[in-house]
This record gives C-alpha cells, sequence and structure tokens, in this order.
C-alpha cells in the first residue's frame, strides 16, 4: 500500500504497510543511510530523526503516525560538500570512534540546540542522555555539541 | 598450531616486535626464508602490500580492519610518510580476502605492530625501488636524487612523478625488510593528528556501514532462535509463516530456523510469527548465578604456572594480605546489532561482514558449508564497534546459510537486539584469588590464582566450527576446544604477571575446559579483570604496609618507562602523598603496562560515592600513556579515553544476567551501560617516545580504569568492593 511521507522536505511515497516503523522506509525505500537501527525499542537513540522539529525515534513510529509531519534526517541537515555546523563540530573534534551512535546525537543535539541555542555543559548532557554510546566518544560529543552552538551564535 | 612456536619476538628493524598472538591463520610461517619484521613474515611480496598507480596514487592494501579505533587512517599515514606522498594520494584496501594480505584477526592491540611495520619497511623499499628507477633513467645516483609529494627531482631540475614509473616499477618481489624506513626526526605525516578518513561519511548519511550495504534484489533474513542454549527445535508452522506477506524463503535444517522476505518488517514479522509457533525441547541448565563463581571453579581445569620465582621463604614480622576478587560475563554490547549480507551465485559466495578476520572467517564458513575457501568470498565492511569477537561472524553464516535459499539474491541479516544479548559470546566471569605479604614497605610474596573460562574462541580454530548457527544444523558442528594463549598475549591470564620486581611469585591460570556460558574475546581478554586484581591487591598491600599507594608502585617498578608514566598521572591529577578521603569522595590509582609488551597506561580517578542510593559516580579522571612512537596523538587521546569510559561502563554497569534457564539480559534495560550525564571527564597526557616502537594502545585503559575505580572507592569510604560490577547493590552491601 502506498503511503506518503514528507522527508526533507520532498514528498516521497513508499510501497509499505501502515504499520511499517518509520526507520524501515526511510533506510530501506528511500535509501537514507543515517538513522540506525540500534534496537528497536526506543531505548538507544541510534534512529532519530526529527518529526516537526521533535526528535522522535524512528524505529518505534509506526508510518501511520507520521503522515503529513515534516520529517527530517541527517541527510536533511547538511551534506559533505556543505555542512551543517553541528556536523563540521563532530568532524572538527573527531567526535566519534565506530561511529555508529553518531546519527542519534548529532539529530538530538539539533533538536536540543533548536530548543536551547546556549546550553551549558550539563544541559548538553542531559540532553543527549538518552542517546548510547558504546565507544566511549561522549566527552568530544559534548565537546563538538557546545562548539556548534558557539559557531552558530556566530552566524 | 603449538602455541610455542608463536612467541618469538624480532626486533631486527628497531620497530617490528612480531607479537602473534594464538594465531589461528592458515598461512604456514615460512620456516626457511628470513624472519621479516611485522606481518612481512607471513606475506613477504611487495606487492601484497603496495601498489603504484599510473595516476601518481599509491594503494595501500591492509589485512586489518576498521573497527572504529581509526586504524587505516594511521595506516595510511605510515605508508604515506614513507613513500613521501600525501595522504590525500593513498588509497586503502582492507580486509578482502579476494585482495589483501591475510593477517588474521584484527585483535589485541596489534595493528600498529604488524601491519604498521610491514607497510613501514614496505614503503620505503617501494620509495627506494622509484628512486633506483629514476635513477637509471637520468643517468645518475640514486642519492643525488630528491622526491617531494611522489615527485622525485635529480639535481638538474629534471623530474619524473611515481605515476610515470608505475608501469617499470616491479613489486612482485619478495620484500628484503632491509631498506632502513625514515628516521622519526623526519616525518611530516606519522606523529600528527590527521582527521579520520571515515568521520566525513557518519556525520552525513553516507554508506558506512554493512548495515547500510543495499544489493540490487536484495532480501532480508532473520533466524528463529531458540530460547536458550542447545535447545532442540521440534515442531512450527511452516504453511502459516510460509503464506505471510513478502516471505520469500523458509530455511529450516535441524534446528536452525530462518526466514527471507521482500521486506525487513516482513521478515520480522515473519520470524516473530515463527518463533511463537516453534516448539523446543529445552537445553541444559545454566549454572545457578548465586552461586556461579564457585560452580565455575568446580569445573575441570587446565592449569599452568606462567610464572614461579622462587626466593628465600617470607621474611619474618611480614604481614601477610589475602583477598579474592570476581568479575561477571560481560557483552559486547556493539550499539548496533551484528549484521552482514551474503551472495550464492553460481557456486560462488560472496560475503560482505565486519567480522574481525575474513581469512579465519571463510575458513570456517567453508567448513561449516562443506565449501571449499576459493568460493567463498569475504569482503570487511564496517560495523558497529565491536570490542572484540561478537556477533559478526555468526551472523555472516545466517547470511549464507539463507542465501542457499534464494536463488541467487543477496540476503542482508541483522541481529535483532535481545538477539545480539543473548547470542554473542561474553568475556568470561572469572575469579582471582591472590595472597601476598610485604615487610619494611616492600612486597615480600606474591601468588597469584586465575579462573576463567576460554577468551579465544573465534572462528579459524583447526579443531572446531566456532560458529554459531553451525551448532543447530542437521549435520551439527562442535566449537572448538577451551584455548590458551601463552606469552606474551596470553588470554584468561593476560596481565596475570605482574611487571612489577618481586623477589617472589607464583602466579596460575586455570583455564576452565566448559562453556556453560558462551564465551571468547571481548577487548582486553583477561586485562581486564587480572588488573582489577593485580592493582587492587597493590593498594590493599601498600595500604598493610603503611605507604602511599602511588609511592608503593613507584617503589616496585624496575623500567624508567613505568616510573614516568606513574609520575605522569601522579602530576597531573596533583596526587598528594598519603591523601584520604572523606567517607563520600576519594580517589585511586590503576596502573599497567598492557600485555606486559605494549603500551603502559596509568589512571586516576576521583569518585563520588551517595551513601543513600548506593551509586557511584566519577566526576573526573586523569591518564597517561607511553605508547612508544605516537603515529596520530589525537588518535591515541580518543583510544585511551574511549577505553577509560568504556572501562567505566563495565566496572559501575555491566553483568550478563541469566537464570537457569537461559539469559535474561535481553536489552538496554535488562544489560545498562553508562551514559552520557555519568561520564567523566578526562584528561590525557601523552609521553610520546619518537624513539622507541609504537605500541599498541587500543586496549590500554580498560584495566587501569577498574582498578582506579575500585581503589578511589576505598580511599574513599574505608571499604573494598572485590566483586563487579559496583552497583548500587553491592555498594550498599559494602558501606553497610
Ligand atoms: S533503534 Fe530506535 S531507539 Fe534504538
Ligand atoms: S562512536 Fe561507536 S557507538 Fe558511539
Amino acid at each position: 500500500m502506498a503511503v506518503s511521507l514528507k522527508v526533507n522536505g520532498a514528498t516521497r511515497s513508499v510501497n509499505a504497510e501502515p504499520d511499517t516503523p518509520l526507520l524501515y522506509a526511510l533506510r530501506n525505500d528511500l535509501e537514507l543511510n543515517a538513522a540506525k537501527f540500534g534496537c528497536g525499542l526506543s531505548q538507544c537513540g541510534a534512529c532519530t530523526v526529527l518529526v516537526d522539529g521533535v526528535p522522535t525515534r524512528s524505529c518505534a513510529t509506526p508510518l501511520s503516525r507520521v503522515g503529513q509531519s515534516e520529517v527530517i534526517t541527517l541527510e536533511g541537515l547538511g551534506t559533505t560538500a556543505k555542512l551543517h555546523p553541528l556536523q563540521q563540530a563532530f568532524i572538527d573534534e573527531q567526535a566519534g570512534q565506530c561511529g555508529y551512535c553518531l546519527n542519534g546525537m548529532i539529530m538530538a543535539a539539533k533538536a536540543l540546540l533548536d530548543k536551547n541555542p546556549r546550553p551549558t555543559e550539563a544541559q548538553v548532557r542531559d540532553g543527549l542522555a538518552g542517546n548510547l554510546c558504546r565507544c566511549g566518544s561522549h566527552n568530544r560529543i559534548v565537546r563538538a555539541v557546545l562548539r556548534a552552538a558557539q559557531t552558530n551564535g556566530r552566524i | 598450531m603449538n602455541a610455542s612456536h608463536l612467541t618469538r619476538r624480532d626486533f631486527t628493524a628497531g620497530i617490528g616486535g612480531i607479537v602473534l598472538a594464538f594465531s589461528l591463520t592458515p598461512a604456514a610461517l615460512t620456516q626457511q626464508a628470513p624472519r621479516l619484521p611485522g606481518s612481512l613474515q607471513t606475506n613477504r611480496m611487495l606487492s601484497a602490500w603496495l601498489a603504484i598507480n599510473a595516476d601518481g596514487t599509491a594503494t595501500v592494501f591492509t589485512g586489518k580492519v576498521e573497527l572504529g579505533q581509526g586504524i587505516l587512517t594511521a595506516l595510511a599515514q605510515i605508508a604515506a610518510e614513507e613513500l613521501d606522498l600525501p595522504l590525500s594520494r593513498v588509497r586503502i584496501i582492507s580486509g578482502d580476502t579476494g585482495r589483501t594480505p591475510n593477517e588474521g584477526q584484527t585483535a589485541g592491540s596489534q595493528s600498529v605492530e604488524n601491519s604498521g611495520t610491514a607497510l613501514r619497511l614496505a614503503g620505503a623499499e617501494v620509495r627506494a625501488i622509484l628512486l633506483d628507477l629514476a635513477a637509471k633513467k637520468f643517468g645518475v645516483g640514486a642519492d643525488t636524487l630528491k622526491v617531494a609529494d611522489g615527485v622525485i627531482t635529480a639535481a638538474d631540475g629534471r623530474k619524473v612523478g611515481y605515476g610515470d614509473l608505475a608501469k617499470e616499477a616491479d613489486l612482485k618481489r619478495e620484500a628484503t625488510g632491509k631498506v632502513a624506513p625514515k628516521p622519526t626526526a623526519q616525518h611530516r605525516i606519522v606523529g600528527q593528528s590527521i582527521p579520520r578518513v571515515d568521520l566525513a561519511a557518519k556525520v552525513t548519511g553516507g554508506a558506512a556501514f554493512v548495515q547500510d550495504l543495499r544489493l540490487p534484489g536484495m532480501v532480508h533474513g532473520r533466524v528463529a532462535r531458540p530460547p536458550q542454549y542447545g535447545a532442540q527445535l521440534e515442531s512450527f508452522d511452516e504453511a502459516k509463516v510460509r503464506a505471510m506477506p513478502g516471505v520469500v524463503a523458509l530455511v529450516r535444517d535441524g534446528s536452525f530456523l530462518a526466514v527471507a522476505a521482500e521486506r525487513e518488517e516482513q521478515a520480522i514479522k515473519a520470524v516473530e510469527a515463527l518463533s511463537a509457533s516453534a516448539k523446543w525441547k529445552a537445553g541444559p541448565a545454566l549454572p545457578d548465578p548465586a552461586r556461579l563463581y564457585e560452580q565455575l571453579k568446580a569445573l575441570p581445569t587446565q592449569d599452568t604456572t606462567i610464572s614461579n620465582k622462587e626466593a628465600p621463604l617470607l621474611a619474618s614480622g611480614a604481614k601477610v594480605v589475602e583477598a579474592t576478587y570476581h568479575r561477571p560475563y560481560q557483552a559486547h554490547a556493539a550499539l548496533g546489532p551484528s549484521c552482514a549480507v551474503a551472495q550464492l551465485r553460481d557456486g560462488q559466495l560472496t560475503v560482505w561482514s565486519h567480522t574481525q578476520g575474513v581469512f579465519p572467517l571463510r575458513a570456517t564458513m567453508a567448513r561449516a558449508l562443506g565449501m571449499k575457501p576459493p568460493s567463498i568470498r569475504c569482503i570487511h565492511m564496517e560495523g558497529a564497534g565491536c570490542y572484540g569477537h561478537n556477533g559478526a561472524d555468526d551472523v555472516a553464516l545466517d547470511a549464507a546459510l539463507i542465501a542457499r535459499a534464494t536463488n541467487g539474491r543477496p540476503v542482508r541479516v541483522q541481529w535483532m537486539r535481545a538477539e545480539e544479548f543473548m547470542w554473542e559470546p561474553y568475556g568470561p566471569a572469572m575469579t582471582m584469588q591472590a595472597k601476598g605479604a610485604v615487610a619494611d614497605g616492600r612486597i615480600v610474596d606474591w601468588n597469584y590464582d586465575v579462573w576463567s573460562q576460554s577468551h579465544n574462541m573465534r572462528p579459524g580454530d583447526p579443531d572446531g566450527i566456532n560458529l554459531l548457527s553451525s551448532w543447530y544444523l542437521a549435520d551439527a558442528k562442535t566449537p572448538g576446544p577451551a584455548r590458551q594463549a601463552g606469552p606474551p598475549n596470553y588470554a584468561g591470564d593476560r596481565n596475570a604477571i605482574p611487571t612489577y620486581d618481586l623477589p617472589r611469585q607464583r602466579i596460575t591460570h586455570h583455564l576452565i575446559k566448559d562453556n556453560p556460558l558462551r564465551t571468547s574475546a571481548l577487548r582486553t581478554l583477561g586485562g581486564y579483570a587480572n588488573v582489577f586484581a593485580v592493582e587492587s591487591f597493590m593498594d590493599e598491600l601498600a595500604a598493610a604496609a603503611g605507604v602511599d599507594p602511588v609511592a608503593f608502585r613507584l617503589a616496585h617498578v624496575k623500567d624508567p618507562r613505568e616510573k614516568a608514566v606513574i609520575e605522569a598521572v601522579a602530576k597531573a591529577a596533583n596526587w598528594k602523598p598519603g591523601e584520604k578521603g572523606d567517607g563520600v569522595r576519594g580517589r585511586g590509582i590503576g596502573y599497567s603496562r598492557y600485555k606486559t609488551v605494549a603500551a603502559y597506561n596509568a589512571v586516576i580517578v576521583e569518585v563520588e560515592v551517595d551513601r543513600t542510593s548506593g551509586r557511584i559516580k566519577i566526576p573526573r579522571a586523569w591518564t597517561s600513556v607511553d605508547a612508544g612512537l605516537i603515529i596520530s596523538p589525537d588518535g591515541l587521546i580518543n583510544q585511551i579515553e574511549g577505553g577509560l569510559i568504556q572501562s567505566a561502563s563495565w566496572t559501575l554497569h555491566e553483568a550478563v544476567r541469566f537464570d537457569r534457564s537461559g539469559i535474561t539480559s535481553r536489552d538496554w534495560a535488562s544489560y545498562p551501560i553508562m551514559t552520557m550525564p555519568d561520564v567523566p571527564k578526562v584528561e590525557t597526557v601523552l609521553l610520546n617516545r619518537p624513539n622507541d616502537r609504537p605500541l599498541g594502545a587500543g586496549e590500554a585503559s580498560q584495566g587501569p580504569t577498574v582498578a582506579a575505580i575500585a581503589n578511589a572507592f576505598a580511599a574513599a569510604t574505608g571499604r573494598r568492593l572485590r566483586e563487579l560490577p559496583f552497583d548500587p547493590a553491592r555498594v550498599k552491601a559494602a558501606l553497610a
């Protein structure tokens, strides 16, 4: 059954049941790699996307619940040629080891900075508390978010 | 293969410690030919390592693989340095049985030592070959030529690029290992913090992981696992599942039950239906978790005294101290569950996998599937950071088993979260028992026993098939035996021999032959638990001797590099000799030289104990590291700090839960790990040793960190935690 979705500013149609988790439509139908399967249980944050600006676990969000909301994925923030300040900051801080968590970290950080453009370090840590990282890259990630917040302020 | 062959070390080039682990690689070591440093010994052709291309670029081939540790960036730096090429003109191909050298597993922090050493020498030799060709062309002496950025210039200004010499450069020859690499003082690329080559894709949604591989016609596979180890499939509702939407194949082979569907969510629904309808005959009961360590110690063991230093008996008046420490089963718990893609076409199987060793995986898959290794090609693609032998290899076999039923269509399998937690091989539960004595501020006796299941149950074992699903096939395969490794890498006994200068010591490893829970290699193998015990015990002895823990360690080290590392961390943390905790806060130190032959690392942490909730917080940590010549300072900091944080998570939170009927850690709620607000701030001091060979450092901080936390807790509260993890229940019990 065809379901229409608004993703990164474009209207897309996917052939899937309405109870399909958004994650699989993004990854397999729209070939967007960024959102990752980590648990499928809303526990790790690897699959985070923004739905109408709200950080959302796409693994546990059926297409039927997305409707015509605006979905923004990491691909929608920037590209290697034109990086979003958060993406640039993650590269500048070399924030990551395996990098599997980074999609969720950046998307959660984006939602945080949208609400609170100048967070304290403690606010960044709390804002990312629901995103797991196995590699111990946490401190670099926090530094990257704080760096992006500064850059944002200057733009 | 006998472990005792595999322990020779070679320093011919001053950089090339050959540190072969208990290596299960099929490649026979060449006995007659001269010994070459690093992995050149087993892959001797220059062309196995490097190609010079007509466009002036170089291609580097390595059997090592990227596991998130930044190794490919480090290896590219080494090759670019020796070749005098800019990093941007070096391309790297890794872990592909069709293209790269066989370097066994990427494990044990040995990639820079093995692959890096090979590339360093091969690069120097290839550069010399290119210089010779240019010298002939110009009719001048090679020593009159200069090279910069891949262009060779003669004294009279004539120039030739590497690309122009590519055709004539014959690299199909055995390396001599005789061309001296650049002296460190001339390094321009090695020693720099080069941005990781893989990160840009990872922050923009580029295809970076095997999870992102999408092949034409690809279907999605899932496995209906048994409810517990060893359960046998009796029946299931085949008709119902075959009729489900999108199902393209259903595979049942003995107790291996799997499905493939057009869409991923269809495969998941189908496998849920399979699992719901399947009836299983129960497998054997697991140990009683309440009596785990006793029961493990009672199992049959193979006992080896790995160090025995005799000296006159205890000085009279010595104080005797005894302590027993425990470490539970701990999971790799990769953030992304294991994944592989397999395609079987015309009898040729191609497998894309985040395995740590494409060659051992190929050899073992061939035996599991009844195929010949040349009919299988294994290609490495990255996965989520695995930190050892997790489900990566198992899922590759799963994909291959399903691919036999999909008529040439590629099959992608990603394990579900519960499947990853329940079926991965864990880091073994271990018991460490120490008895020592001090007199006049010095250790006069040291006895240490460690009990552990095997840490070496990887694919590649000659005597068994270490791939999960093969044990459930109708023609059931069996895993290899429990293995020990011997020096210098060791396994359950890794870092069981302290580097301290002790007059009397006896250290015994008890390898448990049985596998009540599935175990294999987890980052550091036994190193984490042994350093926990050894360094906790050092503090217990220091307390008995009435000496400050830092001073006590310094009094027992013999290697000046150890002393420097311990002093550096004490200075960074502003350690006050004799400093005391206040019931809530305290600081502690942990030190080890990883594997006793690799990087030196010391850690000091500060803990804050909430005596009501039993929670330990670690606000700050300081660490110092000597990893010889530093290839990438930032890469080294990332590894050391990442290891410290991961170790803090293992230490405060992690234990695989189970009951008699099976594993009950199935998600991040039943296997919690440290989260962002609790992660300590870390300050890292690097001690560069430009004239010493690079030492593996990827696992160095795991052990010192757990010990530092244990010692800080003791300093803070006057009570000692000897059983991991230090969760609120144990903390409260210790304070009661
Ligand atoms: S995959 Fe969605 S929260 Fe883990
Ligand atoms: S970098 Fe590997 S999970 Fe965060």
